[in-house]
Protein backbone atom coordinates (compact mmCIF):
# COMPACT_ATOMS: atom_id res chain seq x y z
CA UNK A 1 0.00 0.00 0.00
CA UNK A 2 1.05 3.61 -0.58
CA UNK A 3 -0.54 5.86 1.98
CA UNK A 4 -0.20 9.51 2.05
CA UNK A 5 0.03 11.79 5.40
CA UNK A 6 -0.68 14.85 5.00
CA UNK A 7 1.16 16.79 7.86
CA UNK A 8 1.54 20.48 8.91
CA UNK A 9 3.80 22.20 10.83
CA UNK A 10 1.97 24.62 13.34
CA UNK A 11 2.81 26.62 16.50
CA UNK A 12 3.19 24.75 19.31
CA UNK A 13 -0.43 25.64 21.32
CA UNK A 14 1.09 26.57 24.52
CA UNK A 15 3.61 29.35 22.45
CA UNK A 16 2.70 32.97 22.86
CA UNK A 17 1.07 34.31 19.67
CA UNK A 18 2.38 37.85 18.38
CA UNK A 19 0.38 39.95 15.48
CA UNK A 20 2.51 41.38 13.50
CA UNK A 21 0.62 43.66 11.00
CA UNK A 22 -2.98 43.44 10.09
CA UNK A 23 -3.65 39.60 9.67
CA UNK A 24 -0.26 37.66 10.07
CA UNK A 25 1.73 37.01 13.21
CA UNK A 26 5.47 36.63 14.33
CA UNK A 27 7.49 33.45 13.99
CA UNK A 28 10.35 34.49 15.35
CA UNK A 29 10.87 32.46 19.27
CA UNK A 30 7.72 30.95 18.55
CA UNK A 31 7.92 27.10 18.59
CA UNK A 32 6.56 25.01 15.73
CA UNK A 33 5.61 21.40 16.04
CA UNK A 34 3.38 18.63 13.94
CA UNK A 35 -0.05 19.72 14.02
CA UNK A 36 -1.02 17.41 17.34
CA UNK A 37 -4.10 15.62 15.30
CA UNK A 38 -1.86 14.79 12.33
CA UNK A 39 0.52 12.39 14.77
CA UNK A 40 -2.76 9.82 14.83
CA UNK A 41 -2.82 9.74 11.46
CA UNK A 42 1.60 9.13 10.99
CA UNK A 43 1.17 6.75 13.93
CA UNK A 44 -2.22 4.88 12.03
CA UNK A 45 -0.39 4.58 8.32
CA UNK A 46 2.76 3.27 10.18
CA UNK A 47 0.96 0.95 12.04
CA UNK A 48 -1.01 -0.04 8.52
CA UNK A 49 2.52 -0.44 6.18
CA UNK A 50 3.93 -2.75 8.84
CA UNK A 51 1.25 -5.12 8.79
CA UNK A 52 0.21 -4.87 4.72
CA UNK A 53 3.72 -3.93 3.46
CA UNK A 54 4.02 -0.70 1.13
CA UNK A 55 5.49 2.90 1.97
CA UNK A 56 4.07 6.05 3.88
CA UNK A 57 4.97 9.40 2.27
CA UNK A 58 4.29 12.60 4.10
CA UNK A 59 3.23 15.60 2.50
CA UNK A 60 3.48 18.73 3.44
CA UNK A 61 2.00 22.57 2.58
CA UNK A 62 4.04 25.25 3.93
CA UNK A 63 7.21 26.98 4.66
CA UNK A 64 11.01 25.87 4.49
CA UNK A 65 11.02 25.27 8.03
CA UNK A 66 8.35 22.90 8.12
CA UNK A 67 10.83 20.36 7.10
CA UNK A 68 11.72 19.86 10.79
CA UNK A 69 8.53 18.59 11.69
CA UNK A 70 8.58 16.08 8.82
CA UNK A 71 11.48 14.27 9.95
CA UNK A 72 9.77 14.14 12.91
CA UNK A 73 7.25 12.02 11.37
CA UNK A 74 9.78 10.16 9.19
CA UNK A 75 11.45 9.46 12.46
CA UNK A 76 8.10 7.92 13.41
CA UNK A 77 8.69 5.26 10.86
CA UNK A 78 7.10 7.25 7.59
CA UNK A 79 9.61 6.41 4.19
CA UNK A 80 9.77 9.93 2.48
CA UNK A 81 8.77 13.40 1.87
CA UNK A 82 7.25 15.76 -0.13
CA UNK A 83 6.76 19.50 0.79
CA UNK A 84 5.25 22.07 -0.81
CA UNK A 85 7.29 24.90 -0.24
CA UNK A 86 4.91 28.35 0.27
CA UNK A 87 5.97 31.86 1.94
CA UNK A 88 2.03 32.07 3.03
CA UNK A 89 0.96 32.12 6.51
CA UNK A 90 -2.49 30.99 6.38
CA UNK A 91 -3.03 29.61 2.82
CA UNK A 92 -6.85 29.03 1.80
CA UNK A 93 -8.11 25.51 2.70
CA UNK A 94 -9.37 24.82 -0.77
CA UNK A 95 -5.56 26.07 -2.26
CA UNK A 96 -4.09 23.68 -0.09
CA UNK A 97 -6.10 20.70 -1.09
CA UNK A 98 -5.39 21.95 -4.40
CA UNK A 99 -1.51 21.82 -4.30
CA UNK A 100 -1.85 18.40 -1.98
CA UNK A 101 -3.79 17.14 -4.77
CA UNK A 102 -1.31 18.29 -7.78
CA UNK A 103 1.96 16.60 -5.43
CA UNK A 104 -0.01 13.78 -5.21
CA UNK A 105 -0.70 13.49 -8.84
CA UNK A 106 3.00 14.01 -9.65
CA UNK A 107 3.94 11.72 -7.00
CA UNK A 108 1.39 9.09 -8.38
CA UNK A 109 -1.99 8.36 -6.44
CA UNK A 110 -2.10 6.23 -3.02
CA UNK A 111 -4.51 3.86 -1.69
CA UNK A 112 -5.06 6.19 1.50
CA UNK A 113 -4.69 9.52 2.66
CA UNK A 114 -4.77 10.63 6.07
CA UNK A 115 -4.58 13.75 7.77
CA UNK A 116 -5.52 15.34 11.16
CA UNK A 117 -9.22 16.37 12.03
CA UNK A 118 -8.52 19.73 12.00
CA UNK A 119 -5.34 22.25 12.21
CA UNK A 120 -4.93 24.31 15.77
CA UNK A 121 -3.54 27.03 14.57
CA UNK A 122 -6.14 28.08 11.35
CA UNK A 123 -8.72 25.82 12.68
CA UNK A 124 -11.08 25.87 9.76
CA UNK A 125 -11.75 22.19 9.64
CA UNK A 126 -12.03 21.79 5.87
CA UNK A 127 -8.97 21.21 4.27
CA UNK A 128 -8.87 17.22 4.25
CA UNK A 129 -12.91 17.49 2.64
CA UNK A 130 -12.00 19.78 -0.22
CA UNK A 131 -8.67 17.00 -0.76
CA UNK A 132 -11.77 14.29 -0.95
CA UNK A 133 -13.85 16.19 -3.17
CA UNK A 134 -10.34 16.98 -5.70
CA UNK A 135 -9.64 13.69 -5.46
CA UNK A 136 -13.14 12.25 -6.00
CA UNK A 137 -13.04 9.83 -2.66
CA UNK A 138 -14.67 9.22 -0.03
CA UNK A 139 -13.96 11.00 3.41
CA UNK A 140 -14.80 10.50 7.12
CA UNK A 141 -13.49 13.03 9.73
CA UNK A 142 -13.02 12.92 13.30
CA UNK A 143 -11.91 8.98 13.05
CA UNK A 144 -11.47 7.46 16.76
CA UNK A 145 -11.00 3.70 15.44
CA UNK A 146 -10.44 2.40 11.89
CA UNK A 147 -10.52 -0.82 9.98
CA UNK A 148 -9.21 -2.44 6.93
CA UNK A 149 -10.94 -4.74 4.63
CA UNK A 150 -10.95 -6.21 1.08
CA UNK A 151 -11.12 -2.49 -1.14
CA UNK A 152 -12.97 -0.73 1.62
CA UNK A 153 -12.24 0.88 5.35
CA UNK A 154 -14.54 0.99 8.59
CA UNK A 155 -14.34 3.82 10.23
CA UNK A 156 -16.09 4.84 13.79
CA UNK A 157 -16.69 8.38 14.42
CA UNK A 158 -18.31 10.08 18.23
CA UNK A 159 -20.80 12.01 16.87
CA UNK A 160 -21.71 13.69 20.49
CA UNK A 161 -23.69 12.75 23.45
CA UNK A 162 -21.79 9.45 23.75
CA UNK A 163 -23.26 8.26 20.63
CA UNK A 164 -20.84 6.42 17.77
CA UNK A 165 -21.03 6.35 13.89
CA UNK A 166 -19.99 3.53 12.36
CA UNK A 167 -18.92 4.28 8.22
CA UNK A 168 -17.71 1.94 5.45
CA UNK A 169 -15.61 3.63 2.95
CA UNK A 170 -14.66 2.48 -0.27
CA UNK A 171 -11.00 2.74 -1.18
CA UNK A 172 -8.96 4.61 -1.91
CA UNK A 173 -10.33 7.49 0.75
CA UNK A 174 -9.50 10.51 3.05
CA UNK A 175 -9.71 9.58 6.81
CA UNK A 176 -9.38 12.48 9.68
CA UNK A 177 -7.82 10.87 12.75
CA UNK A 178 -8.37 12.23 16.06
CA UNK A 179 -7.43 10.88 19.85
CA UNK A 180 -8.46 7.56 20.32
CA UNK A 181 -7.14 6.14 17.11
CA UNK A 182 -3.87 4.47 18.51
CA UNK A 183 -0.98 6.03 20.49
CA UNK A 184 1.30 7.61 18.53
CA UNK A 185 4.75 6.47 19.21
CA UNK A 186 7.97 8.55 20.69
CA UNK A 187 10.76 8.12 18.12
CA UNK A 188 13.99 6.94 19.22
CA UNK A 189 17.06 7.83 18.64
CA UNK A 190 18.57 5.88 16.15
CA UNK A 191 15.16 6.28 14.31
CA UNK A 192 15.74 9.90 14.69
CA UNK A 193 19.46 9.60 12.56
CA UNK A 194 17.96 7.29 10.40
CA UNK A 195 14.90 9.65 9.45
CA UNK A 196 17.64 11.97 8.80
CA UNK A 197 19.09 10.13 5.59
CA UNK A 198 15.29 9.72 4.19
CA UNK A 199 14.39 11.65 1.26
CA UNK A 200 12.80 14.65 1.95
CA UNK A 201 11.55 16.10 -1.76
CA UNK A 202 10.83 20.59 -2.00
CA UNK A 203 8.49 21.36 -4.56
CA UNK A 204 7.30 25.32 -5.34
CA UNK A 205 3.80 25.50 -4.68
CA UNK A 206 3.78 27.98 -8.00
CA UNK A 207 5.09 24.82 -10.19
CA UNK A 208 2.55 22.81 -9.09
CA UNK A 209 0.41 25.34 -10.87
CA UNK A 210 -1.27 26.99 -8.05
CA UNK A 211 -2.58 30.61 -8.14
CA UNK A 212 -2.36 31.80 -4.78
CA UNK A 213 -4.60 35.01 -5.54
CA UNK A 214 -7.46 32.44 -6.15
CA UNK A 215 -8.13 32.10 -2.59
CA UNK A 216 -11.58 32.68 -1.71
CA UNK A 217 -11.52 32.92 2.32
CA UNK A 218 -9.34 36.28 3.06
CA UNK A 219 -7.67 36.42 6.72
CA UNK A 220 -8.44 40.43 7.29
CA UNK A 221 -7.52 41.11 10.81
CA UNK A 222 -6.05 38.98 13.84
CA UNK A 223 -6.28 40.23 17.49
CA UNK A 224 -5.40 38.22 20.59
CA UNK A 225 -8.33 37.69 23.14
CA UNK A 226 -7.86 39.53 26.18
CA UNK A 227 -7.57 36.91 28.69
CA UNK A 228 -9.84 36.85 32.12
CA UNK A 229 -8.24 39.29 34.56
CA UNK A 230 -8.21 36.51 37.47
CA UNK A 231 -10.76 34.77 39.57
CA UNK A 232 -12.72 36.63 42.21
CA UNK A 233 -12.05 34.49 44.73
CA UNK A 234 -14.59 33.68 47.30
CA UNK A 235 -14.10 34.21 51.20
CA UNK A 236 -15.36 32.60 54.46
CA UNK A 237 -15.42 28.65 55.01
CA UNK A 238 -16.72 26.36 52.67
CA UNK A 239 -20.41 27.01 53.00
CA UNK A 240 -20.00 30.50 52.99
CA UNK A 241 -17.99 30.15 49.94
CA UNK A 242 -20.42 28.05 48.38
CA UNK A 243 -23.60 30.37 49.31
CA UNK A 244 -21.79 33.03 47.83
CA UNK A 245 -21.30 31.27 44.14
CA UNK A 246 -24.60 30.43 44.15
CA UNK A 247 -25.94 34.45 45.25
CA UNK A 248 -23.45 35.27 42.06
CA UNK A 249 -24.17 32.57 39.82
CA UNK A 250 -28.61 32.87 40.21
CA UNK A 251 -28.83 36.67 40.65
CA UNK A 252 -25.68 38.66 39.21
CA UNK A 253 -24.91 36.30 36.33
CA UNK A 254 -28.43 34.66 36.05
CA UNK A 255 -26.53 31.72 34.28
CA UNK A 256 -28.06 28.92 36.94
CA UNK B 1 -35.09 40.33 1.65
CA UNK B 2 -31.57 37.83 1.62
CA UNK B 3 -32.84 34.22 2.30
CA UNK B 4 -30.72 32.39 4.79
CA UNK B 5 -31.05 28.88 5.28
CA UNK B 6 -30.72 26.96 8.73
CA UNK B 7 -29.72 23.54 8.68
CA UNK B 8 -32.00 22.43 12.08
CA UNK B 9 -31.11 19.80 14.26
CA UNK B 10 -33.61 18.05 16.73
CA UNK B 11 -33.79 15.42 19.65
CA UNK B 12 -36.71 13.89 20.95
CA UNK B 13 -38.91 15.17 17.98
CA UNK B 14 -38.22 18.95 19.67
CA UNK B 15 -35.90 21.21 17.85
CA UNK B 16 -32.32 21.55 19.72
CA UNK B 17 -32.31 24.95 21.92
CA UNK B 18 -28.66 25.28 19.46
CA UNK B 19 -29.97 25.73 16.63
CA UNK B 20 -32.97 28.10 17.90
CA UNK B 21 -29.92 30.45 18.78
CA UNK B 22 -28.23 29.89 15.28
CA UNK B 23 -31.56 31.22 13.89
CA UNK B 24 -31.01 34.13 16.01
CA UNK B 25 -28.03 35.07 14.23
CA UNK B 26 -29.86 35.12 11.10
CA UNK B 27 -32.05 37.71 12.30
CA UNK B 28 -33.40 40.40 9.91
CA UNK B 29 -33.09 37.98 6.55
CA UNK B 30 -35.97 35.50 5.48
CA UNK B 31 -35.08 32.26 7.33
CA UNK B 32 -35.63 29.03 5.43
CA UNK B 33 -35.83 26.11 8.26
CA UNK B 34 -34.35 23.37 6.87
CA UNK B 35 -35.26 20.10 8.87
CA UNK B 36 -33.38 17.14 7.96
CA UNK B 37 -33.57 14.85 10.44
CA UNK B 38 -36.19 14.82 12.06
CA UNK B 39 -40.70 16.08 11.84
CA UNK B 40 -40.68 19.01 10.20
CA UNK B 41 -44.41 19.55 10.95
CA UNK B 42 -44.00 18.34 14.37
CA UNK B 43 -41.11 21.76 14.55
CA UNK B 44 -43.07 24.09 12.67
CA UNK B 45 -44.80 26.45 15.66
CA UNK B 46 -41.51 26.52 17.32
CA UNK B 47 -39.67 27.41 14.04
CA UNK B 48 -42.43 29.78 13.41
CA UNK B 49 -42.13 31.29 16.67
CA UNK B 50 -38.09 31.77 16.32
CA UNK B 51 -38.27 33.43 12.98
CA UNK B 52 -38.95 31.07 10.46
CA UNK B 53 -40.62 32.42 7.51
CA UNK B 54 -40.48 28.73 5.62
CA UNK B 55 -39.86 25.17 7.31
CA UNK B 56 -38.57 23.07 4.94
CA UNK B 57 -39.66 19.42 5.31
CA UNK B 58 -36.11 18.34 3.96
CA UNK B 59 -36.90 14.19 4.91
CA UNK B 60 -40.70 14.09 2.97
CA UNK B 61 -38.18 12.46 -0.07
CA UNK B 62 -36.71 9.97 2.91
CA UNK B 63 -34.09 10.32 0.45
CA UNK B 64 -30.51 10.90 2.99
CA UNK B 65 -29.13 8.16 4.50
CA UNK B 66 -25.29 9.26 4.47
CA UNK B 67 -23.46 12.77 4.69
CA UNK B 68 -22.56 13.09 1.75
CA UNK B 69 -26.59 12.82 0.29
CA UNK B 70 -27.17 15.04 3.66
CA UNK B 71 -24.81 17.65 1.88
CA UNK B 72 -26.16 17.24 -1.98
CA UNK B 73 -29.78 18.16 0.27
CA UNK B 74 -28.13 21.32 1.47
CA UNK B 75 -26.99 22.17 -2.14
CA UNK B 76 -29.83 21.35 -3.48
CA UNK B 77 -32.21 23.32 -1.26
CA UNK B 78 -29.95 26.18 -1.75
CA UNK B 79 -31.02 25.87 -5.74
CA UNK B 80 -34.99 25.59 -5.20
CA UNK B 81 -35.08 28.49 -3.00
CA UNK B 82 -32.30 30.68 -3.66
CA UNK B 83 -30.60 31.00 -0.86
CA UNK B 84 -27.79 33.31 -0.08
CA UNK B 85 -26.55 31.53 3.04
CA UNK B 86 -26.48 28.77 4.84
CA UNK B 87 -25.78 28.64 8.67
CA UNK B 88 -26.08 25.26 10.84
CA UNK B 89 -24.42 24.22 14.34
CA UNK B 90 -20.86 23.72 14.82
CA UNK B 91 -21.71 20.16 16.39
CA UNK B 92 -19.29 16.54 15.62
CA UNK B 93 -22.50 16.17 12.87
CA UNK B 94 -23.32 19.99 11.88
CA UNK B 95 -19.68 20.43 10.79
CA UNK B 96 -19.12 17.56 8.75
CA UNK B 97 -22.21 18.48 6.83
CA UNK B 98 -21.40 21.67 6.23
CA UNK B 99 -17.54 20.80 5.43
CA UNK B 100 -19.00 18.15 2.52
CA UNK B 101 -21.68 20.66 1.74
CA UNK B 102 -18.68 23.69 0.79
CA UNK B 103 -16.55 21.29 -1.10
CA UNK B 104 -19.20 19.63 -3.48
CA UNK B 105 -20.64 23.37 -4.05
CA UNK B 106 -17.08 24.69 -4.50
CA UNK B 107 -18.26 27.72 -2.06
CA UNK B 108 -15.47 28.58 1.07
CA UNK B 109 -16.88 27.83 4.37
CA UNK B 110 -15.97 29.03 8.11
CA UNK B 111 -16.42 26.77 10.41
CA UNK B 112 -16.95 26.98 14.61
CA UNK B 113 -17.64 30.59 14.33
CA UNK B 114 -18.26 33.38 17.51
CA UNK B 115 -19.86 36.00 15.31
CA UNK B 116 -20.82 36.95 11.92
CA UNK B 117 -22.54 39.78 9.56
CA UNK B 118 -24.12 38.46 6.93
CA UNK B 119 -24.06 42.13 5.02
CA UNK B 120 -20.65 41.93 4.86
CA UNK B 121 -20.22 38.37 4.63
CA UNK B 122 -16.88 38.23 7.59
CA UNK B 123 -17.24 36.02 10.44
CA UNK B 124 -15.24 36.07 13.44
CA UNK B 125 -13.29 33.07 15.04
CA UNK B 126 -10.55 31.53 17.01
CA UNK B 127 -7.26 30.90 15.15
CA UNK B 128 -4.55 29.51 17.63
CA UNK B 129 -6.65 27.73 20.13
CA UNK B 130 -8.70 30.57 20.96
CA UNK B 131 -5.94 32.65 21.46
CA UNK B 132 -6.75 35.62 18.58
CA UNK B 133 -9.61 36.32 17.27
CA UNK B 134 -9.40 36.31 13.19
CA UNK B 135 -12.13 38.30 11.11
CA UNK B 136 -12.12 36.50 8.08
CA UNK B 137 -14.33 38.22 4.78
CA UNK B 138 -15.61 34.96 2.66
CA UNK B 139 -16.25 35.44 -1.03
CA UNK B 140 -18.87 33.19 -1.61
CA UNK B 141 -21.76 33.17 -3.46
CA UNK B 142 -23.72 30.74 -1.02
CA UNK B 143 -21.86 31.75 2.61
CA UNK B 144 -21.49 28.51 4.29
CA UNK B 145 -20.87 28.15 8.13
CA UNK B 146 -21.26 26.86 11.31
CA UNK B 147 -21.80 28.67 14.58
CA UNK B 148 -20.17 27.53 17.96
CA UNK B 149 -22.93 26.07 20.15
CA UNK B 150 -24.86 28.48 22.80
CA UNK B 151 -23.00 31.82 21.76
CA UNK B 152 -26.37 32.59 20.26
CA UNK B 153 -29.58 33.30 22.61
CA UNK B 154 -32.47 31.61 21.00
CA UNK B 155 -35.00 35.10 20.52
CA UNK B 156 -38.32 34.90 19.66
CA UNK B 157 -39.61 36.30 16.35
CA UNK B 158 -42.95 35.34 15.20
CA UNK B 159 -42.64 34.98 11.57
CA UNK B 160 -45.07 32.61 8.75
CA UNK B 161 -43.79 29.48 9.47
CA UNK B 162 -45.30 28.18 6.21
CA UNK B 163 -44.63 24.53 5.53
CA UNK B 164 -42.97 23.26 2.39
CA UNK B 165 -42.34 19.59 1.47
CA UNK B 166 -39.08 19.54 -0.58
CA UNK B 167 -37.81 16.48 -1.81
CA UNK B 168 -34.01 16.90 -2.42
CA UNK B 169 -33.89 14.00 -5.26
CA UNK B 170 -30.07 12.99 -3.68
CA UNK B 171 -30.47 9.04 -4.66
CA UNK B 172 -26.45 8.47 -4.91
CA UNK B 173 -25.02 7.25 -1.49
CA UNK B 174 -21.83 8.54 -2.96
CA UNK B 175 -18.97 6.61 -1.30
CA UNK B 176 -19.65 6.86 2.88
CA UNK B 177 -22.03 4.31 3.85
CA UNK B 178 -23.59 4.70 7.45
CA UNK B 179 -23.21 1.12 8.72
CA UNK B 180 -24.62 1.59 12.42
CA UNK B 181 -25.51 4.48 14.81
CA UNK B 182 -24.26 3.20 18.11
CA UNK B 183 -26.18 5.31 20.69
CA UNK B 184 -24.62 5.89 23.75
CA UNK B 185 -26.34 6.27 27.13
CA UNK B 186 -29.79 8.12 26.44
CA UNK B 187 -29.33 10.88 29.72
CA UNK B 188 -25.97 11.82 28.01
CA UNK B 189 -26.28 15.32 26.90
CA UNK B 190 -24.06 16.14 24.28
CA UNK B 191 -21.03 17.96 25.68
CA UNK B 192 -20.62 20.79 22.73
CA UNK B 193 -24.27 21.71 23.19
CA UNK B 194 -24.72 21.63 27.17
CA UNK B 195 -25.98 25.12 28.27
CA UNK B 196 -24.06 24.31 31.62
CA UNK B 197 -20.36 21.53 31.77
CA UNK B 198 -19.21 20.03 34.77
CA UNK B 199 -15.60 19.41 34.27
CA UNK B 200 -13.62 17.03 36.64
CA UNK B 201 -9.42 17.16 36.68
CA UNK B 202 -6.92 14.57 37.80
CA UNK B 203 -7.86 15.57 40.82
CA UNK B 204 -10.92 13.64 40.40
CA UNK B 205 -8.54 10.49 41.58
CA UNK B 206 -10.72 7.47 39.94
CA UNK B 207 -13.59 6.57 37.69
CA UNK B 208 -15.80 6.15 40.38
CA UNK B 209 -16.17 9.64 41.82
CA UNK B 210 -17.09 11.04 38.82
CA UNK B 211 -20.39 10.46 40.24
CA UNK B 212 -20.15 12.89 42.47
CA UNK B 213 -19.83 15.02 39.12
CA UNK B 214 -22.95 13.62 37.80
CA UNK B 215 -24.82 14.11 40.59
CA UNK B 216 -23.88 17.89 40.70
CA UNK B 217 -24.43 18.13 36.74
CA UNK B 218 -28.10 16.61 37.47
CA UNK B 219 -29.22 19.14 39.18
CA UNK B 220 -27.81 21.58 37.25
CA UNK B 221 -28.89 19.82 33.91
CA UNK B 222 -24.90 20.00 32.73
CA UNK B 223 -23.05 17.66 30.84
CA UNK B 224 -19.99 16.44 32.51
CA UNK B 225 -16.57 16.39 31.17
CA UNK B 226 -13.32 15.95 31.84
CA UNK B 227 -9.59 17.20 31.67
CA UNK B 228 -6.79 15.48 29.62
CA UNK B 229 -5.18 14.50 32.63
CA UNK B 230 -8.22 12.29 33.77
CA UNK B 231 -8.63 10.88 30.46
CA UNK B 232 -4.97 10.02 30.17
CA UNK B 233 -5.05 8.23 33.60
CA UNK B 234 -8.42 6.16 32.81
CA UNK B 235 -10.87 7.87 35.20
CA UNK B 236 -13.02 8.85 32.06
CA UNK B 237 -13.44 8.18 28.22
CA UNK B 238 -12.08 10.38 25.41
CA UNK B 239 -15.54 11.27 24.43
CA UNK B 240 -16.24 13.14 27.46
CA UNK B 241 -12.65 15.36 26.82
CA UNK B 242 -12.54 19.34 26.94
CA UNK B 243 -10.13 21.02 25.26
CA UNK B 244 -7.39 20.41 22.57
CA UNK B 245 -7.50 16.83 21.27
CA UNK B 246 -11.03 17.09 22.73
CA UNK B 247 -14.20 19.02 22.37
CA UNK B 248 -14.70 22.75 22.22
CA UNK B 249 -17.61 23.79 24.81
CA UNK B 250 -19.09 27.42 25.48
CA UNK B 251 -21.55 26.93 27.49
CA UNK B 252 -22.78 29.90 29.76
CA UNK B 253 -21.56 28.39 32.87
CA UNK B 254 -18.78 26.14 33.11
CA UNK B 255 -17.15 24.54 36.41
CA UNK B 256 -13.78 22.99 36.46
CA UNK B 257 -13.24 20.99 39.17
CA UNK B 258 -9.55 19.91 40.28
CA UNK B 259 -8.64 20.70 37.05
CA UNK B 260 -5.29 22.81 36.73
CA UNK B 261 -5.79 24.98 33.48
CA UNK B 262 -3.23 24.29 31.02
CA UNK B 263 -3.54 26.03 27.77
CA UNK B 264 -4.58 23.10 25.97
CA UNK B 265 -7.86 22.91 28.60
CA UNK B 266 -8.39 26.68 28.10
CA UNK B 267 -8.85 26.21 23.80
CA UNK B 268 -11.44 24.07 24.50
CA UNK B 269 -13.95 26.25 27.04
CA UNK B 270 -11.99 29.78 26.95
CA UNK B 271 -15.46 31.24 24.94
CA UNK B 272 -17.78 29.85 27.75
CA UNK B 273 -19.64 32.56 29.56
CA UNK B 274 -18.53 32.05 33.60
CA UNK B 275 -16.07 29.75 34.64
CA UNK B 276 -15.70 28.63 37.97
CA UNK B 277 -12.74 26.78 39.06
CA UNK B 278 -12.57 24.60 42.07
CA UNK B 279 -9.25 23.61 43.52
CA UNK B 280 -7.26 22.98 46.34
CA UNK B 281 -4.18 24.51 45.06
CA UNK B 282 -5.04 28.31 45.56
CA UNK B 283 -1.71 28.83 42.91
CA UNK B 284 -3.18 26.58 40.14
CA UNK B 285 -2.86 28.65 36.73
CA UNK B 286 -6.46 27.66 36.17
CA UNK B 287 -7.71 30.70 39.15
CA UNK B 288 -5.20 33.42 36.99
CA UNK B 289 -7.83 33.19 34.01
CA UNK B 290 -11.05 32.09 35.48
CA UNK B 291 -13.98 34.06 36.88
CA UNK B 292 -14.80 32.60 40.23
CA UNK B 293 -12.85 30.66 42.39
CA UNK B 294 -13.20 28.37 45.49
CA UNK B 295 -9.70 26.86 47.04
CA UNK B 296 -10.93 23.81 48.33
CA UNK B 297 -10.82 20.20 48.23
CA UNK B 298 -13.48 18.93 45.70
CA UNK B 299 -14.66 15.93 47.56
CA UNK B 300 -15.88 18.67 50.23
CA UNK B 301 -16.67 21.84 47.97
CA UNK B 302 -19.16 19.92 44.72
CA UNK B 303 -21.01 17.62 47.39
CA UNK B 304 -22.08 20.64 49.11
CA UNK B 305 -22.52 22.44 46.24
CA UNK B 306 -25.01 20.08 44.72
CA UNK B 307 -26.51 20.38 48.44
CA UNK B 308 -27.45 23.94 47.84
CA UNK B 309 -28.17 23.87 44.29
Amino acid sequence: MKIFVCVKHVPDTAATIKVAGEAGYEEGGVKFVSNPYDEFGIEEAVKTVEKNGGEVVILTVGKAGAAATMRGAMAMGAHRGILVKTDTQFLDPALTAQALKAAMDQDGLGDMVFTGKGSVDSESFQTQYCLAAALGVPVANEVSALSLGEGKAVAEQETGGGDKQVLELSLPCVIGATKGLNEPRYPKFPDIMKAKKKELREIDIADLGIDLSQGRICLETLEIVPERSGAKMLEGDTDAQIAELVRILREDEKVI
Amino acid sequence: MAKTGILIETENNGVKETSLGVMAAAAGTEIHALVMDGDAAAARETLAAHGAAVVVDMAAGKTVQSPDQAAAALAAAAKEYGLTAILGTASAIGKDIFARAAALMGQPLASDILGLDLEQRTVKKSHFSGKTLATLRLDADIFLCTVRPNLFEPAQAQAEGALAAFDPGVADAGGVKVLEVKKGDADTLDLTEAPVVVTGGRAVNAAENFAMLDACAAKLGAAVGASRAAVDAGFANHAMQVGQTGKTVSPRLYIACGVSGAVQHFAGMKTSKVIVAINEDKDAPIFAKCDYGIVGDIFEVVPRLTEKL
